[in-house]
């Protein structure tokens, strides 16, 4: 039986998890191709317990994603905050769509993150100017159903009271 | 929020959320960190012998370079007394190790594992045993954030050796190119050309090699050569860095001769080309040759 603390254990400990994933050293080449774990691991969690975790929730790990990054201090946490709401209000349509479907609404939700975040550098002058910026997306869409089955692991095993 | 920053108010905040995050980055280094570890506890008993080997034959080759640089030091600094100019900086070093931490890859930013209990200070140069590397941005109470010399938004006041021409090293993003801004195509830059730091904006001392000049095109009726330049310290590659504090000795006064052209600090973006247009300096002869 797991104990009462843990959902509120479990949740971060995933978010962390995905920050660690997020700027994990990987070779140059594969660097920009780097699936965006951490966008993921919010979505799951924002459409799996949409009233435990929201948009603050979103925005306070994009605001950590920033620091870790070196970006611009809200930038991530602008996008995240944004899609998280998305996410939100979408919930109830997703979250018994088949895997497939959910993983394009997701990749709509990311590309939309990813644009937040490419005005907010085009703005600030650091435009990064090859079509190799939109790469996460490639690879997050395959991923989502990793992420997926992984985190309803989580939830199911450590949290499966909460709604 | 996102204007605030820029306005830097915000750097509270981002400090204390950068110590947040800091356990996660060093965490996300660790397993480059274990295999080095162990590929250094596996090193063969020969492999150590040979590079020790070598180790010492270095290090007796560059004491000897070092006998000479005193003295050379020395009678510089007599001769500046001589000239009753502003004595030059003295120079310390700490090592300080990058974390391998994957920031945004379309910027060139790293992280280093000391801050602000090791006196470290934004601006603070960073130099390898080859070259610049590049300086500190910002600095959290254990570790800190350096802007390599090849972000876009880092420019550098450096001059070439030979011919003692000023110019702006620029980052383009790419870790081997620099970009040098402002050469009217007449000037006399040939490919092979060293760069070094001219010491002017005074962040960084003067006369530390920055780059290899690689490519020079004078395109017709520009206003300005294309010259391009590779870093000497392999920014992509170096795992140490040497933080450089720069302390004047205390003296009489200093002459403004060092403020004499607009002081450019490096990370700001070069003003209008007419206050940086490069002057030829004359060739000073100070162990150039």
């Amino acid at each position: 039986m797991p104990s009462p603390a843990a959902p509120l254990l479990a949740i971060p400990a995933t978010l962390i998890l995905a920050l660690g994933l997020m700027i994990m050293p990987l070779p140059e080449w594969l660097s920009p191709w780097r699936p965006e774990w951490l966008a993921m691991a919010v979505l799951y969690w924002n459409m799996a317990l949409p009233r435990r975790v929201g948009v603050g929730t979103a925005w306070i790990a994009g605001l950590l994603l920033d620091v870790a990054r070196g970006a611009l201090l809200g930038q991530h946490a602008l996008a995240l905050a944004l899609i998280a709401w998305i996410a939100i209000r979408l919930h109830q349509q997703v979250r018994f769509a088949p895997l497939w479907q959910q993983a394009i609404t997701v990749g709509g939700m990311l590309a939309l993150y990813l644009l937040v975040i490419l005005w907010v550098d085009g703005i600030t002058g650091h435009e990064p100017g090859t079509w190799h910026y939109w790469a996460p997306l490639l690879t997050s869409i395959p991923c989502w159903p990793l992420v997926f089955v992984l985190l309803r692991g989580v939830r199911r095993r450590w949290c499966p009271h909460l709604a | 929020m996102t204007l605030d920053h820029r306005h830097q108010h915000l750097q509270e905040l981002r400090s204390a959320l950068a110590t947040l995050v800091y356990p996660v980055q060093y965490a996300a280094d660790l397993p480059v960190r274990i295999g080095r570890w162990t590929s250094e506890q596996f090193a063969t008993h020969r492999t150590l012998i040979s590079r020790n080997a070598r180790l010492q034959a270095e290090n007796l080759r560059l004491q000897g370079r070092m006998l000479r640089f005193e003295a050379l030091q020395a009678e510089n600094a007599r001769l500046r007394t001589l000239l009753d100019t502003s004595s030059r900086v003295r120079e310390e070093v700490v090592i300080a190790e990058l974390l391998s931490v994957d920031l945004d890859p379309f910027r060139q930013q790293v992280v280093l594992d000391k801050g602000r209990v090791h006196d470290v200070y934004p601006g603070q140069p960073l130099i390898n045993a080859q070259g610049v590397v590049g300086q500190v941005l910002e600095v959290h109470p254990m570790h800190s954030i350096a802007l390599l010399i090849s972000d876009p938004s880092h420019a550098l006041p450096v001059r070439i050796q030979r011919t003692g021409l000023r110019t702006l090293a620029m980052g383009t993003g790419n870790p081997k190119r620099l970009e040098l801004r402002f050469i009217p195509p007449s000037e006399d830059v040939r490919v092979g050309d060293m760069v070094r730091t001219s010491g002017l904006g005074e962040r960084f001392p003067a006369d530390y090699p920055v780059a290899e000049v690689v490519h020079v095109e004078r395109p017709e009726g520009a206003e300005f050569a294309v010259v391009q330049a590779r870093p000497l310290a392999r920014l992509d590659r170096t795992r140490e860095v040497l933080l450089l504090w720069s302390r004047r000795q205390e003296q009489a006064p200093e002459p403004s001769l060092e403020e004499a052209p607009p002081a450019r600090t490096p990370g700001q973006d070069a003003s209008p080309p007419a206050g940086v247009t490069p002057d030829k300096t004359e060739p000073r002869g100070d162990g150039d040759a």
